[in-house]
């Protein structure tokens, strides 16, 4: 019996030959990686290991990223103790306001995961790196304690569900609609405990800041870590970010799945999750008449250079509909400067929208954008639960940038071609 | 070991934004989250629950974010055991690091019902709903994860190994 993408770079992980379903490793760990939430309690834990210091100060990224910069004055104790922590323990990345940037899209950017890393990070999105062919995965705050202290992990190899991808997505559909779709297609419990492993030609046509949305919503299915083969596209987005050495591993022909779906990229529509939970999806043939009050474009699931392009193309000489508030969020500062240079924040200014420095902020209900009582939002973020975004009884609706930017111009959720 | 306690009887899919959301991550003092522990789905747990009370809940308890505040904030509240249909992935893991004893058990979770006395042992997996006399039984723990509750989480397990 074969092993899945998943299970062959656990085994090499684990220096095993072979692992399967089931049976629990301990790995060693390429990279290890935390915010200004997450990573407070993580150094907090550090203190209790009768060993002291870090395991490779290179394999560690500290992001502050979730209320930088900073929201209130506990917040910036949060981030002074992990400013701290990185400079006590001579972190390498570890990345000031400045230079940072929501740590999904800028650890990528970076260059600091690659295909066949085995990644634990104490944020659920961590899933995202799957995109470029490497296992990643959420943990909490104690896991990347030890993953820090130890450089390893214990992992329960997980079984897979295998999506066969096949033709070219309809102008307008992006990564979103593809992830959306599946979720309302298995729920939000779906993958629980075990590997997507996307594949078939209609790889092909996913642009690299497609497939990190695919992957980075993996864990909205319950999936462990959401992968992607490794094929040219993703060859050439490391030839421009990274120096590291790369191992692209691949599924046995025999692999095992639990289940098999075949989605036909060329049939999907644009796709919205309702309130309140991502498996609610909805397409224009029912999605109704949907006022809304706000629209955010960012996030690590929709902060890319490519997703800000989506949006300036639908706002272009075109305005934010009367009493509607449009906030975009570049992920980072690299993708805020390419969106600078492209004219694309000249474009969203005189469309009338706020364009902010990078934040997690609004997706968690953090800062700058909270909604009140019975407010709507439309967001390219990647959650809708019950007071996600402020009040407990305010909306969000989960779209892809061209479906948030027309709904912002039209203030009702909107598919682009009702411009 | 055992737990004993009335029960808060929670559905679906109930996520860790609800569990504590958000706006109270600006810190990690335990104490100050189980304040507002569970705030956004049933505003009066906090007010009502009591030191070895037992939460059960329907499937995917403590999905989405990776936030280890919501087990500690349930830790914190006061609650001795959570005993679910399924949990989220990372949920079971922090769980279990953080030394908060959970269970997998479909049947008690749809036959217990809120307000019901509840005794656990973590020993034989024995569920029982003392206001019914139903007992179940919930899923063991392998043995690896029995070693890191039993050395009260992860790290001291480490420390124990080393």
């Amino acid at each position: 019996m074969g092993m899945t993408m998943t299970q062959k770079i656990l085994a090499h992980g684990a220096g095993l030959e072979k692992v399967e379903a089931g049976q629990l490793i301990m790995c060693d760990l390429d990279l290890v990686l935390g915010n200004d939430i997450t990573s407070p309690v993580a150094i907090k834990e550090m203190a209790k290991f009768n060993k002291e210091g870090v395991f490779d100060k290179d394999k560690i990224a500290l992001v502050p990223d979730h209320f930088v910069p900073n929201k209130d004055i506990k917040s910036a104790e949060h981030c002074k103790c992990v400013r701290e922590f990185a400079r006590k323990n001579d972190i390498t990345n570890y990345f000031e306001v400045g230079e940072m940037g929501i740590e999904h899209a800028l650890l990528p950017e970076k260059g600091l995961t690659v295909p066949g890393d085995v990644i634990i990070g104490a944020d659920s999105h961590t899933c995202t790196y799957g995109a470029l062919g490497a296992f990643s995965t959420g943990v909490g705050s104690t896991d990347m304690a030890a993953g820090m202290a130890t450089g390893k992990a214990w992992f329960k190899v997980p079984s897979a569900i295998k999506f066969v991808l096949e033709g070219k997505p309809a102008p307008y559909i992006t990564g979103k609609d593809v992830i959306l779709h599946i979720i309302g297609m298995i729920g939000v419990d779906g993958a629980l405990y075990r590997s997507m492993e996307f594949t078939g030609e209609g790889v092909s046509y996913l642009s690299m800041d497609d497939r990190f949305t695919i992957s980075n919503m993996a864990i909205e299915a319950g999936g462990k870590n959401g992968i992607f083969p490794v094929d040219e596209k993703t060859v050439e987005y490391l030839k421009e970010h990274t120096k590291r050495e790369w191992t692209a591993f691949e599924a046995d022909e025999d692999a095992v799945y639990d289940e098999e779906y075949v989605i036909e990229l060329d049939k999907l529509k644009p796709t919205v999750s309702f309130p309140h939970l991502p498996e609610n999806t909805h397409t224009p043939d029912d999605w109704g008449d949907v006022k809304i009050d706000q629209v955010v474009i960012g996030s690590c699931t929709n902060g890319r250079i490519s997703d800000m392009r989506e949006a300036a193309e639908l706002l272009k000489g075109r305005h934010i509909a009367k009493g509607i508030r449009c906030i975009i969020i570049p992920a980072t500062q690299s993708v805020y400067m390419q969106a600078m240079e492209e004219g694309l924040l000249k474009t969203f200014i005189e469309a009338g929208a706020v364009v902010s420095t990078p934040t997690c902020g609004p997706c968690l209900g953090g800062y700058m954008g909270i909604l009140a009582e019975g407010e709507r939002c439309v967001s390219t973020t990647n959650r809708n639960f019950v007071g996600r975004m402020g009040h407990i009884n305010s909306e969000i609706y989960l779209a892809s940038p061209y479906v948030a930017a027309a709904s912002a111009v039209l203030g009702k959720i909107a598919s682009p071609d009702e411009l | 070991m055992k737990a004993e306690g009335r029960v808060f009887k929670y559905g679906d899919n109930v996520d860790t934004d609800v569990i504590i959301p958000a706006r109270y991550l600006n810190s990690s003092d335990p104490r100050e989250l189980a304040e507002h522990c569970m705030e956004d789905i049933d505003k009066d747990f906090v007010k009502n629950v009591k030191k070895g009370d037992i939460i059960v809940a329907d499937k995917n308890f403590g999905c989405g974010s990776s936030r280890e505040h919501a087990p500690i904030a349930i830790k914190a509240a006061g609650v001795s055991c959570v005993i679910a249909e399924t949990f989220a992935r990372i949920f079971y893991r922090n769980s279990i690091n953080i030394g908060l004893p959970i269970l997998e058990c479909p049947e008690a979770s749809k036959a217990i019902k809120a307000g019901d006395e509840v005794e656990v042992d973590f020993d034989s997996g024995i569920i029982t709903d003392k206001t019914t006399g139903e007992s179940f039984k919930g899923q063991p723990f392998p043995e690896f994860m029995q070693k890191i509750i039993g050395a009260e989480g992860l790290i001291n397990y480490i420390n124990s190994e080393n």
